[in-house]
């Protein structure tokens, strides 16, 4: 291989290495049902301190990925709220991530919507590219052993907890 | 009586000493929502109206009311929203590569470019003198074209 072919067969890699490392950087990850579930200390909501799911290990844990301006998270947090006064008892804990949000506005949304579930919160888009997160709410039930038992892209509402999160949690 | 001058130095001095104690703008909404970006909508936040660039811009204007710098609110954007915020790299790190990339491909460019433009003259000048030495022509013929090509002031 002559110099020349070498220069151009390098920048080419260089070229084509770039791209590669921007889209792996761009696209969220993949999770699936079976996956450990993406964790990571981040700060609670209201601070201080900090907490992460493997807190919650030898639980179900549902996972809620929320954002202030979200308008079904609204609706949603009461429901979670209820199930989560329901089941704790059981093993069960439910888990809050604000995402894409600034802390004011994430503070002034728990305050008009109470919870007393673990509420963590993420900067920016980086724990909804972790969970390969494409909008919120979005929710993942994770099972004790830290595995995702069910993956959930949207609001979940009573009849969905009912029938299809509350059959996982027997099956331990 | 001294009521009435109270009520007048409150309304004079006080509202003296509130302009006082708020800062000063040291830039404007305007100015930084051409320069950041609505993560979640993927544009710049001037051009978007979604419910989360809504409250990016209460929080950017919020901001801008406390009387930070430009910088400082950057800094500030980033550490809510993450990096993804900026809409022009920042010149450290990887991002660096944003701007030394089109640099460096400019400057090998412009070398490949001037090496070829010297390679083609040599490879014409070269051409010519090969056509000259393989095709010969008669004494007459070359003193005519000779004649010929002084005709013409080229």
């Amino acid at each position: 291989m002559s110099a020349r072919s070498l220069v151009a067969f390098l920048a080419v890699l260089a070229v084509i290495g770039l791209l590669a490392f921007g889209l792996l950087n761009k696209g969220g990850a993949k999770v699936a049902v079976g996956d450990p579930v993406p964790d990571k200390v981040l700060p609670r909501l209201p601070g201080p301190g900090h907490g992460s799911l493997a807190e919650e290990r030898g639980k179900w844990v549902l996972v809620n990925l929320w954002a202030s301006w979200c308008i079904p998270c609204r609706e949603e947090a009461p429901l979670l709220e209820r199930f989560y006064r329901r089941e704790r008892g059981r093993g069960v804990a439910v888990v809050g991530i604000d995402v894409q949000d600034n802390e004011d506005d994430a503070l002034a949304f728990l305050h008009a919507h109470p919870t007393t579930y673990t509420q963590l919160r993420s900067v920016g888009n980086e724990r909804s590219a972790a969970f390969g997160s494409t909008g919120v709410p979005e929710n993942f039930l994770v099972n004790p052993h830290g595995r995702l038992a069910l993956i959930w892209r949207g609001p979940v509402d009573d009849e969905f907890l009912r029938e299809r999160v509350v059959p996982l949690l027997a099956s331990r | 009586m001294k009521r009435t001058i109270a009520l007048v130095l409150a309304l004079t001095v006080l509202p003296a000493g509130v302009a006082a104690a708020a800062p000063a703008p040291q830039t404007t909404v305007t100015a930084i929502e051409g320069e950041v970006m609505c993560p979640i909508c993927g544009t710049l936040l001037e051009l978007s109206d979604s419910p989360q660039a809504r409250r990016e811009k209460v929080y950017l204007a919020k901001l801008v009311a406390e009387g930070r710098s430009k910088a400082e609110i950057k800094d500030a954007l980033v550490s809510q929203y993450g990096p993804e915020v900026l809409a022009v790299p920042r010149g450290s790190g990887f991002d660096l590569t944003a701007y030394l990339v089109p640099i460096v491909a400019l400057l090998a460019a412009i070398v490949a470019l001037a090496l070829a433009v010297a390679r083609w003259r040599r490879d014409g000048r070269g051409t010519s003198e090969a056509v000259a030495s393989e095709h010969p022509l008669p004494d007459e013929d070359a003193e005519r074209l000779d004649a010929d090509i002084a005709r013409y002031d080229l």
